[in-house]
């Protein structure tokens, strides 16, 4: 059997690229992959720790599915304000995306 | 009957207290309320506000009676209070006048000030009694009031009466108070109200006789006073209102007197007597201006002709207060001077003074207003019956309501207040009956004081010293100073510095979300760092 602390490293390194990703990279699509990867970073967290510290029971599972399924609604969200944004601004860079500021 | 419950023991009920005391003042109260009234219709034909007038009146009087059947001081200042109102409205009755305007907020803020020092008086006796009744304070001797404190609270209440009944110094606002129609003078500054003060302290005489005496030789000796300094105030001033304004203070403090020597039958005596007689005095002097349209006496002179009926009972009114038998006046202020003199000898001799004062200031008044010639471009004309009903009804009450209470005359003291008032009468009509020099000569040798007099010996500057200078500059000011740079200074300091600190921190919320995200991963791992290094 994998140990757990493989996944766990997996995991890790999933988390730190999203963080990585959303810190630096300038296009806003890239942003949410990268928002995706920490939170798939998250759900295989959970779908380890419940395998294999408590066998018997669901709920990580479970989670992880409704972190998928939230992830997904919240993709779509997204992609909806960053459409609404290329058409407003004429780009989707991060860096001018400030507007609500002033 | 309980209407507001502090604690067990403490508590204020609305009563009707019904006792040879109040009944006599519900008698005064009634009659003289009736009269002015029915005067009133005569008076104030064709006025402005005539119905804003009499809801007014009625108003007066019914705090007036409240106040005379009031159980306990509490009921007693509320109703002082109320006829505090109502005649402020009163003399601001004309209240397109600046004059009336500003002589009734003198009168509201100065009797406000007095009825101050009445409420602290009114609390320190009931916190340490217990109770608010008459009845129950006065009862045994007062027992129940004896204590340390019972001088400084009978000395407050004092001040309430004192403000109330216009004793010096805090007499100012009732000369002023005359600018209100002359039936509101007759009724309230003359008859009823201002005669509350001295109704208060016989009320709770008790109490000042056993737990506080000294508080009574000041009563006595205020009361001296302002007898004496009203009536030569009384002596130089020439609006007739005005006159009269002064010697109902001189009468007060007659009553004031009376009350300090402990002879409550004798001040409430004299309240009842002076009530009528000044009423009808301000009644006639109403009638006589109603005629002349003028306040002024050297407007006036030779109205007997005129005016008989307003000259006659204003005659009477006059032998009355200044102590001619058989006329009421001549009983109560024998008693009065009967009990200064058993009491104490220079009280009596300023008293004494006084009675001769009164007599030659009356006939002053009455010699100028109803004698000597003076040319009118109309010739007035005596006023409607519904104006001379009044004056005849209080005319006889003056001549018989000084054999309603049976008295024993002391004929040797009562000799000399007569003496003295007809010394004064005849001094009066030595210079003003007849075209005479003698009273300029005797102005131009007492210049100075004469001046002093007739400028009320500068009380009222005084007063606004002590108010413009002490309150407005020395404390006012200060306080204001005090509020505009301290306590809005601080809440202005708290606004500015917020402001300049959210700018100064406005850069670290740029609207960059990664920026945001540096700072937040960052501020993680810094906390993360801490518990690792602490724990």
């Amino acid at each position: 059997m994998i140990p757990m602390s493989h996944y766990l490293i997996v995991s890790s390194i999933m988390f730190f690229v999203g963080v990585y990703g959303f810190i630096a990279r300038k296009n806003l699509l890239a942003v949410l992959i990268s928002i995706e990867l920490i939170l798939n970073s998250v759900e295989i967290n959970f779908s380890v720790f419940n395998r294999y510290l408590y066998p018997d029971h669901l709920e990580g599972m479970f989670f992880s599915l409704f972190g998928i399924a939230i992830s997904a609604a919240e993709t779509a969200v997204a992609i909806a304000i960053i459409i609404n944004i290329y058409r407003v601004a004429g780009n989707i860079d991060v860096r001018h995306i400030d507007k609500l500021k002033h | 009957m309980e209407w507001l419950r502090f604690n067990d023991t403490l508590h204020i009920d609305l009563g009707i207290l019904l006792d040879p005391l109040s009944v006599m003042m519900l008698t005064v109260v009634g009659v003289v309320a009736l009269m002015v009234v029915v005067f009133s219709i005569g008076y104030m034909k064709g006025e402005r506000g005539f119905g804003r007038y009499f809801g007014l009146l009625g108003l007066f009087v019914f705090s007036m009676l409240g106040l005379v059947v009031a159980t306990n001081i509490f009921q007693m200042y509320i109703f002082w209070e109320l006829v505090g109102a109502s005649s402020y409205l009163l003399i601001g009755f004309y209240y397109t006048r600046p004059a009336a305007v500003k002589a009734s907020q003198k009168a509201f803020i100065v009797t406000r000030f007095a009825d101050l020092g009445f409420l602290i008086g009114i609390l320190i006796l009931s916190s340490y009694t217990g109770t608010f009744d008459f009845a129950a304070l006065t009862a045994d001797n007062a027992a129940i009031a004896v204590g340390p404190q019972a001088n400084w609270a009978m000395a407050l209440i004092f001040m309430g009466a004192a403000g109330k009944s216009a004793m010096f110094p805090l007499h100012i606002w009732l000369p002023d108070a005359m600018e209100g129609p002359t039936p509101v003078s007759a009724l309230i500054h003359a008859a009823t109200m201002v005669v509350a003060g001295v109704y208060l302290i016989a009320r709770m005489f008790p109490v000042f006789q056993f737990a506080a005496p000294d508080v009574l030789v000041l009563i006595t000796y205020v009361g001296a006073f302002t007898a004496l300094f009203a009536a030569v105030i009384a002596i130089t001033q020439t609006d007739i209102k005005r006159v009269l304004a002064f010697s109902t203070i001189s009468q007060i403090a007659y009553m004031m007197v009376a009350l300090g020597v402990a002879d409550v039958a004798a001040s409430t005596f004299h309240l009842f007597t002076h009530a009528f007689f000044k009423a009808l005095l301000f009644l006639g002097a109403g009638a006589v201006i109603h005629a002349v349209h003028s306040n002024e006496m050297s407007r006036m002179g030779g109205l007997r002709k005129f005016m008989p009926i307003t000259h006659i009972t204003f005659l009477i009114a006059c032998l009355s207060i200044s102590g001619i038998p058989p006329f009421s006046g001549f009983f109560s202020k024998d008693e009065i001077l009967v009990a200064a003199f058993h009491h104490n000898p220079v009280v009596f001799g300023v008293l004494l003074l006084v009675a001769g004062l009164t007599a030659f200031y009356m006939f002053r008044l009455y010699f100028r207003i109803f004698w000597g010639a003076h040319h009118y471009d109309r010739p007035p004309h005596e006023a409607p019956p519904i104006m001379t009903i009044p004056l005849i009804v209080l005319a006889v009450l003056t001549c018989v309501t000084g054999f309603v209470v049976p008295v024993h005359i002391d004929w040797a003291i009562a000799s000399a207040g007569v003496v003295a008032a007809v010394i004064g009468i005849v001094v009066a009509w030595r210079f003003y009956a007849k075209p005479s020099d003698a009273p300029a000569r005797l102005a131009a040798r007492w210049a100075g004081f004469g001046q002093a007099a007739s400028h009320r010996f500068y009380i009222d500057e005084a007063w606004l010293w002590v108010t413009r200078r002490i309150i407005f500059g020395g404390i006012s000011r200060p306080v204001a100073w005090f509020d505009r740079h301290i306590v809005d200074g601080a809440m202005n300091a708290i606004g500015s510095g917020t402001v300049r600190v959210s700018e100064t921190i406005e850069p670290v919320q740029g609207g960059k979300v990664q920026s945001y995200a540096i700072l937040f991963v960052l501020s993680v791992l810094l906390i993360t760092l801490l518990v690792f290094v602490l724990c």
